[in-house]
């Protein structure tokens, strides 16, 4: 009988090589880590996941670019140029992209400054607003990204193929969506898991 | 011989006169719906309560029952048709429920549960609209007004006072409130009135009693709104609820 080495070694004798995992890219945009604090909520059941996935770009890896990947995971909306950029980078690399969050499916709580003009909410926040010292100014570092003029829902600027809402979504919520995905279910989500707040 | 029709195949008994919303709602069907309450005159305004009568597409609040009438209603094809309906009614507003008191107690968000809306999926408005906060004991938040004109007709008819109406035309149709300055605090307007109960959204709220129930324990997350109900048994549930989160400190 061949011992455990030459098993291992040989490409013929080799068990049958278990399934790919599948590979997931999550990021924070407008958001506030909130959804990913949620996903951590999923707590134990992570372990098993794992067996399931790994992480590409992610808060989690802290990878910056994400290759090409089977799920991304999209928290937040869109508030300033380089929120484009790297939600146009998600799209062109993942084949199933997904608005995690109310922030990412409606602008959430960002977006209520939408009906405000930039220029005042800039001016309010750095230099006119309360117990701001005299001289304070609007930060204008060339590394700071550009404020967009109004914060959007990600499908607003990309194609999204699901969107799971919630502020944030609950651990259970993720949990059950993501397994009946990768399951290769269309995901639903019945009373109780579906919630705007 | 008793009256009746069929919805989605089940036997609705009927009083002549009945529209098949109050015959539905009667026998303990939901019918989705928005701006109908039991207590007001059918408005006909929201059109979630569309359903199918021999093929043909009728707003059950105001369509009378017939014997024999065929009507669909928990169809997916209706179902979707209300969906597109709330994506439209959830983007023409500013609805950011989680910063919402309603929330929980909502009847727009429990009927988009209802009707499983994952998304607004339109472009949003995001309309400027600017809150009435003048009245000592109520606050009026417009940015979630769906003009159902409930709070129209509990003034109007019940209280006498007709402090709101619509005003505008299209997108820019809008709530009004009736005094010379516009705001709440120069109308008679009083927190104890019909109208101040009737909002199925947040826009008239009580002032000091927001989160007297907290979230996770309010009428929609303990049951689906199609399970929850007529408005009169959901708003005695929830005062039921209120007292016990008091008793229980
Ligand atoms: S009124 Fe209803 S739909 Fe609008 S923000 Fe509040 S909970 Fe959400
Ligand atoms: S304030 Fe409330 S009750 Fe009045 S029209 Fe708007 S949504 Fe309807």
């Amino acid at each position: 009988m061949m011992d455990q080495q030459n098993l291992k070694d040989s490409p013929h004798a080799s068990p049958a090589a278990p399934p790919r995992k599948l590979k997931v890219a999550t990021v924070s945009l407008a958001g506030c880590f909130g959804c990913h604090m949620s996903f951590l909520d999923i707590d134990e059941r992570l372990l098993p996941l794992l067996e399931l996935v790994e992480f590409d770009r992610s808060p989690l890896t802290d990878i910056k670019h994400c290759g090409p990947c089977d799920i991304g995971l999209i928290e937040g909306g869109v508030c300033n140029a380089e929120n484009v950029h790297v939600l146009r980078e998600f799209r062109a690399n993942c084949k199933v992209l997904i608005a995690l969050g109310a922030c990412a499916v409606n602008g959430g709580l960002p977006a209520q400054r939408n009906h405000l003009e930039l220029a005042d909410i800039l001016q309010q926040v750095y230099r006119t607003g309360h117990g701001l010292a005299e001289g304070s100014a609007i930060p204008d570092d060339p590394e700071l990204p550009l404020p967009l003029n109004q914060v959007h829902p990600v499908h607003e600027v990309v194609k999204i193929d699901y969107f799971l809402p919630g502020c944030p979504p609950s651990g259970d919520a993720i949990w059950a969506f993501l397994t009946q995905l990768i399951e290769g279910k269309e995901p639903a989500l019945g009373h109780g898991l579906l919630h705007y707040d | 011989m008793n009256d009746s029709f069929l919805l989605d195949g089940e036997d609705i008994p009927f009083t002549p006169g009945q529209t098949v919303m109050q015959a539905a709602t009667a026998a303990g069907k939901y019918i989705p719906h928005l701006c109908w309450h039991p207590d007001f005159a059918a408005h006909g305004s929201c059109k979630l309560c569309t359903v199918k009568i021999g093929g043909r597409f009728a707003t059950a609040c105001t369509v009378r029952a017939s014997a024999g009438q065929e009507v669909e209603n928990r169809t997916e094809e209706l179902d979707a048709k209300r969906r597109t309906l709330l994506q439209l009614l959830f983007v023409e507003g500013n609805h950011f429920c989680p910063s919402c008191e309603k929330s929980g107690d909502c009847a727009l968000q429990a009927t988009a549960y209802e009707m499983g809306m994952l998304t607004p999926h339109f472009d949003h408005f995001y309309p400027d609209r600017p809150v009435d906060a003048s009245h000592p004991d109520v606050l009026l938040e417009f940015n979630r007004c769906i003009m159902c004109e409930l709070c129209v007709r509990a003034s109007r008819d019940v209280d006498g006072k007709n402090v709101f109406a619509l005003a505008g035309r299209g997108t820019k149709s809008h709530l009004i409130v009736n005094s010379e300055s516009g705001q709440l605090a120069d109308t008679d307007f009083a927190a104890t009135d019909r109208a101040a109960e009737v909002c199925p959204v947040g826009v008239i709220l009580k002032k000091r009693v927001g989160f007297a129930v907290p979230i996770g324990r309010r009428t929609y997350d303990l049951k689906p709104i199609s399970a929850a109900g007529t408005e009169g048994e959901r708003e005695d549930a929830a005062d039921k609820t209120a007292l016990r989160e008091k008793e229980a400190g």
